[in-house]
């Protein structure tokens, strides 16, 4: 099984680095956010709740945009009917669409975060970019694992481009809430962790229970 | 056993609020049972239809 | 088939939530802080809770669809679902004006509990287009459950979430724990409670009776016309 998931992972790696289709859409998308919100809050710098706040808002509206982009390669080539018929574990699938786009996430975040540090953000990251990365890993990981869920569910749907957006975000709720509390210290100009344990714990336990429940339902979801 | 005397229903400020709300629960299900029962007079008209034309 | 017992679950259910209002109007006493809009507290709450529970029971159903392929368990998840967000509806009335009544202000994000129903309804609101865009209607069942499943398991998650994050920045202002309550408010919580819990079960079984005879209905005439089809005049 998973080396079905490998296989598919690097047809969808490969397909990505050559087409260059959805991490340089999501990175460009969150510039351009980190540019909206500069004139729409009319501020040069943001710290503390409200720089958490931008970054991790921008952040998930660019994984909207990954989520709806996660099969697309099968619908359009009609690859779909292809990995349905081969003897492929659904779970298989679901790692290797999960890891696709927590790779994409890495991809985007490399850029976007030191964008933010540059363009938005007062303190800069520096002594606390440790717990950052921490943040930033566990929230990738819940992310790609309620997207690809999100994903199956909204692939067989003719508005697939409306329904992705309506059913990740408030999903992703908590992960927000947890991502952004634990963030926010460390974007203060007095930085430094707060709280860290509680909100790593809770932003544990959703990954922990989403990857579950995805993993427990995808057999039933691309079955035909 | 504290017993309120009767439950004298303040038509100042805080009883138009209560009103409201115990309205709205009582609108959700009224509005609800209606549209229930507008479904089965539908069903009962074209069962009734239906068996008039089996004969 | 889903008709059973609904006839004396009505009758309970009114007697109960008549007896309800009755408390809440004539027994329970005045609270010494809200006075009395904290009355509407015995319709909201219960209200809120049963949703939440509505919620859970989709997902649940969902389960129990998604194990036996029984449709009949769809159907179930389904109306629950529907009725939660009915009933949420109310919820997020009630508490509109409660919070009107008691702060001011028709909306306040200090009130975790309301602020977590918020997100919960969103979400679910997304089930109907979900189920509504996928056309096979089997494919539709199943996507509905494994929907209701996750969103199901999402539910305590967030309110969590939502209650650590309020709890930091906010006191938590229209607290009603269940353990606070004095002894005649407990009464009269718990047979609001009870009522609309009635309230539920009793229109989801009138609901999906009406759903089944609706189904059947149109089998019928689907069957009627075919066979009329196969037999050349």
């Amino acid at each position: 099984m998973l080396r079905a998931a490998a296989t598919i992972l690097r047809k969808d790696l490969l397909l990505e680095l050559r087409t260059k289709e959805a991490v340089p859409a999501m990175t460009l998308f969150t510039i351009t956010v980190y540019v909206l919100f500069h004139f729409g809050l009319d501020r040069n710098a943001l710290d503390g709740d409200l720089a958490s706040g931008v970054l991790w808002v921008t952040l998930l509206l660019a994984a909207v945009i990954g989520v709806t982009r996660l099969f697309a390669a099968e619908r359009e080539q009609g690859g779909i009917d292809a990995l349905l018929l081969a003897p492929v574990d659904r779970t298989a699938l679901f790692l290797a669409k999960a890891s696709a786009l927590f790779l994409f996430l890495v991809a985007v975040e490399l850029v976007a975060v030191p964008a933010y540090d540059l363009l938005l953000l007062g303190p800069g990251l520096g002594g606390t970019l440790p717990e950052l990365l921490v943040i930033l890993l566990l929230a990738n990981l819940g992310i790609a694992a309620v997207g690809a869920l999100v994903a199956a569910l909204a692939a067989e749907t003719r508005t697939r481009e409306l329904i992705v957006p309506l059913l990740l975000l408030p999903l992703l709720l908590p992960l927000l809430i947890s991502c952004a509390q634990a963030t926010e210290p460390l974007m203060r100009t007095d930085q430094g962790p707060e709280d860290l344990g509680r909100w790593l714990g809770l932003l544990t336990l959703y990954d922990v229970v989403f990857v579950l429940v995805s993993v427990a339902v995808f057999d039933f979801l691309l079955e035909d | 056993m504290t017993w309120l005397a009767a439950p004298a229903l303040p038509l100042d400020e805080a009883g138009k609020y209560v009103a409201a709300a115990y309205v709205v629960f009582l609108a959700l299900i009224l509005i609800y049972v209606a549209i229930m029962a507008a479904k089965l007079v539908r069903i009962d008209r074209e069962l009734t239809q239906l068996a008039e034309e089996d004969e | 088939m889903f008709s059973k017992g609904l006839a004396p679950l009505a009758i309970a259910t009114v007697v109960t939530l008549t007896a309800a209002f009755a408390l809440v109007f004539f027994y329970a006493p005045l609270d010494a802080d809200q006075g009395f809009v904290q009355k509407i507290f015995y319709i909201h709450v219960p209200m809120a809770i049963v949703a939440l529970g509505g919620f859970v029971a989709g997902g649940i159903f969902g389960i129990r669809h998604l194990r036996s392929g029984d449709a009949a368990w769809d159907l179930r998840s389904y109306v629950a679902i529907h009725l939660s967000i009915i009933l949420g509806l109310g919820v997020l009335v009630t508490g509109a004006i409660w919070a009107k009544a008691s702060w001011g202000h028709y909306w306040v994000w200090d009130e975790p509990v309301l602020v977590s129903f918020l997100v919960v309804f969103l979400l679910y609101c997304v089930y109907f287009p979900l189920r509504f865009a996928i056309e096979d209607p089997e494919r539709q069942a199943r996507y509905s459950s494994v929907f209701a499943i996750t969103a199901g398991a999402f539910v305590p998650l967030n309110f969590t979430a939502v209650r650590l994050a309020e709890a930091l920045t906010h006191p938590r202002v229209l607290s009603q724990t269940g353990g606070d309550l004095p002894g005649e408010m407990r009464l009269t919580f718990l047979v609001a409670l009870a009522g609309m819990i009635l309230l539920f079960v009793t229109l989801w079984k009138l609901e999906l009776t009406a759903k089944h005879a609706a189904m059947q209905l149109k089998k019928l005439r689907r069957r009627r016309a075919e066979r009329r089809e196969a037999v050349p005049a």
